[in-house]
Formats: C-alpha cells, structure tokens, sequence
C-alpha cells in the first residue's frame, strides 16, 4: 500500500473542517449587525407579473411598530403574492422592499432574522413532534430552552400534541403548532398568510388576541384574510383588486 | 435575543435530517438494498466466471454504487418543498447556502457513507480481494461525495417540475462520469498492483471542486424553485 494514498482521507478531512469552520465565521461575522433603528416596513410600487396577468400593479405601503395591516381582497387579487414580496422569497418585477430604510435585498440575512413567515400551509414535519417542529423552526433564529416551546404551545392550545408526530394532528393543531412557531420565535415582523384556516371560533379568537398582543409589545403584523377581521389597536386595512 | 451562528444552524439541521431519515426507514433502506442486490446479480449471471468477475467488478460497484445514490436524491428538497419547511429554513436568517451545505452532507451520511459501510461486502461477492478495500472505500467516499453535491444542484434546480427524477439523472450522470472513470480506474490499479493514487488525486480534486462551488449554485437554483 502506498503511503501517500493512506494520507489522502485524513488530510482532506482536516483541511475541509478547518476551510468550513472560517467560512461559516465569516458568514457569521457578516450577518451580525445592529438593529438599533426602529422597526419599519417600506414597500414601494411593487409589481409582480405572473405570466400575461399583472398580479400586482403598483402596491405600496408602510408598517411601522405597533401596528397591523389586514391585506384583504379576492381570490387571485396577489394577497399571498404580496407576503411572499414582503419576505423576500418573490422578486418583484419593478419597486422595491425596504426594512428600517434598507433595502431587503441588500441585507437579506438581517431582514429574515427580523421576521417570520407563516404560509397558508402549515409547514410542519410529520414525522417530527410538535415540539421537535418548533425546536427546530425557532432554534434556527435563536437560542431557545424546551420550557419556552412549550409554554408557546400551551398559549395556542396545543400543550397536549407536544409529543405527538405532526402527521397525526388535526389540521387546526397542525395550524395552532404553525401559531406556535410564529409566537416563540421572537421576530418583531410577522407574515401570516391566511393563519385563521382550519380553525374553530376559538382558535380565530386566538389568533386576534396574539396580532394585537403583538402589536402592544411593538410588533409589526401583515395578515392576508379573505373575511373580515377585527383587530383592536391601530389595525389598518389594503384592498387589492 | 442570542443569534444561533451558522455551525450551530447547520448541525441543528444535519440533525434533523437523520431524525427525519431514521424515523423513515424504508427510504434510507432502499439505496442500500438496491446496491447489495445488483451487485449480488452480476455474479450469479456471469455463471462465477472469476477471472472475468475480478475484471468487470470495479466498474459494476462503482456503477451500482452511482445508481443506488441517485435514488434517493430526488427527494433532497422535494419533500421539504412540498410541505412548505423549505420556505421556513429559506427565511431562517441563515442563507440557503448553509441549508444546502446541512441536507447535502446529511444526505450524504445517509446514503454515501452507508454504501461505502457496505461496500466491503458487495466487494467480496464481486472477487475484489481485500488488499483493494482500503482504495476502494477511499475512492467511494470521495466519489459519493462530490456525487451529493454535483447532485444537490440538480435536485435544486429540478425541484419544482413534474417527474424531476427523470430530468434530474440526465442533468447528474454526465457531470458524475468523470468520478466513475477515476473511481474504478483506482481500484482498477489496485488490484493491478499499480500506483492507484493518480486516480484518487484526481477524485479528491473533483470532490474538492465540487464541495466548494456546488452549495452556491445550488443555493441559487433552490431560490429559483421558491420564486
């Protein structure tokens, strides 16, 4: 056996630890910025085309701390379309997203750290526990302990699933544990896209009390829903067509 | 409120792919059973000709071994796609890059290092003699490795279409054929009692190529899939 090829294995394996380890400090080191500056959400003349259909013609709008925006319209009219601009994962044709006066786009990292996206799909694993969900969907943003992740399961109503696969949970647990996610994350900028969705009376109620919980600690809220809400607080409304 | 830095996101997320992995057996069973068992069918159909087995054996396992892998990476980010957690680790503050680096090296502690783990057994069935194992589970790692990544941009960019697995051999298997021919050509030499450190320079090369570009493009591939 040659010597060299023995070596081979073990020196790649160091060489590649070590180049992963400085390249993660660096992404580290360049994701560690101050938010010192009051949170603010600034979309400008945003429009998205989808195909031929021009989805979204021109929105704009402002968030600032402490209020909640209800995104209404019809089937169709861009609702999700929209969130989905707000939280980076769509690139708007023409307009822009700015996040305490920075475009988003510029700093991703920073923005994403700020919020939390909650689709109109639940997102959860089935094969995981609620609680394994929410240790991973908010132990990636934060350093969280399990007491935490529980008490935000028992504040939607779900403390009771917390060992129970997601695959065997109703559709209303399954969005309760979303909810769950959404609270213990922490993040001052919530997008929830249709969260009342499989929900009973309840659980709408719930839903209300924690946008304007959340908006009473500073929080900003952009809610797509297709019927009529009522958020107390400085709630306002945007109609798209 | 405490960041979690980009090492402790990507072992949280290696970690729950192996939970995720582990839970569902079938599917990290199934690379492992398909390898064992073409491997196994060379000889009984070569009617244990030896002299010919000992030939053609590299090439059969490294072929089996590139098969047997792209089964199951279709499902890298499908399934994350599909019940929307993709979206979630997307926006988890951390960049697609680490996400991609996390599944990619868990799938392959899952399929890559599992095949390598079996390879000695599928080598004694294909008359590979034992002075060869050292070379061929070197060049296996190696190959499986650079194979996830050069994989992971396919998955990435096949994500979003209908019978992806299908385009997403025709996209991988091409760009694989250099880890093939280094692959075999090492344990090829080996049991030659060659020099079988050419090839694998090569291969470590390759996987080195492979490690350090294919998370960014396939980073940009999966951002592409989620618009």
């Amino acid at each position: 056996m040659n010597k060299p090829v023995l070596r081979i294995p073990g020196a790649f394996i160091a060489v590649s630890w070590k180049t992963l380890n400085w390249w993660f400090q660096l992404i580290d080191f360049a994701t560690i910025v101050a938010m010192e500056t009051p949170a603010e959400l600034e979309v400008e003349k945003v429009h998205v085309w989808r195909g031929d259909r021009h989805v979204l013609k021109g929105v704009s709008l402002t968030l600032r701390a402490g209020e909640s925006l209800h995104v209404a319209g019809p089937n169709g009219a861009g609702k999700s379309t929209l969130l989905r601009v707000i939280a980076g994962l769509l690139r708007p044709e023409q307009g822009s997203v700015r996040w305490v006066g920075r475009s988003i786009r510029d700093t991703p990292l920073e923005f994403q750290a700020a919020l939390v996206y909650a689709s109109h799909e639940p997102a959860l694993k089935g094969d995981l526990t609620a609680l394994e969900n929410l240790a991973i969907g908010v132990g990636l943003r934060r350093e969280v302990g399990v007491p935490e992740l529980r008490a935000a399961l028992e504040r939607t109503g779900v403390a009771a699933c917390a060992e129970l696969p997601a695959r065997v949970l109703s559709a209303g647990q399954r969005r309760r544990v979303a909810l769950a996610r959404v609270l213990a994350s922490s993040a001052p900028l919530w997008l929830l896209d249709e969260p009342f969705t499989n929900l009973d009376a309840a659980g709408v109620r719930l839903v209300t009390e924690l946008i304007e919980s959340h908006a009473g600690q500073g929080g900003l809220t952009a809610v797509v829903a297709h019927h009529d809400l009522k958020i107390g607080g400085s709630a306002r409304r945007l109609d798209l067509h | 409120m405490s960041r979690v830095g980009a090492f402790a996101a990507l072992r949280l997320v290696v970690v729950r792919e192996l939970k995720l992995a582990f839970r569902r057996p079938d599917q990290l069973l199934q690379p492992l059973v398909f390898f064992l068992m073409v491997t196994t069918l060379f000889p009984l159909g070569l009617n244990l000709r030896l002299s010919l087995l000992r030939e053609i054996g590299p090439g059969v396992l490294w072929v089996a071994a590139l098969l047997a892998s792209m089964l199951s990476l279709d499902a890298l980010f499908r399934n994350d796609a599909e019940d929307g957690t993709l979206e979630q680790l997307a926006l988890s503050g951390h960049g697609l890059t680490v996400i991609v680096v996390a599944k990619t090296l868990a799938h392959w502690l899952v399929s890559g290092a599992a095949l390598v783990l079996v390879s000695p057994l599928v080598a004694t069935a294909l008359a590979i003699p034992v002075e060869a194992f050292p070379v061929m589970a070197a060049s296996l790692t190696l190959g499986s490795l650079a194979l996830s990544w050069l994989g992971a941009i396919g998955a990435g960019l096949t994500v979003g279409a209908k019978r992806g697995n299908v385009l997403l051999s025709l996209i991988v298997l091409p760009l694989a054929m250099p880890l093939l021919i280094f692959g075999a050509a090492a344990i090829d030499r080996v049991i030659g009692g060659g020099d079988a450190s050419g090839p694998l320079y090569l291969l470590a090369a390759l996987c080195t190529f492979a490690t350090t570009l294919a998370p960014f493009a396939a980073a940009a591939a999966l951002r592409i899939t989620l618009e």
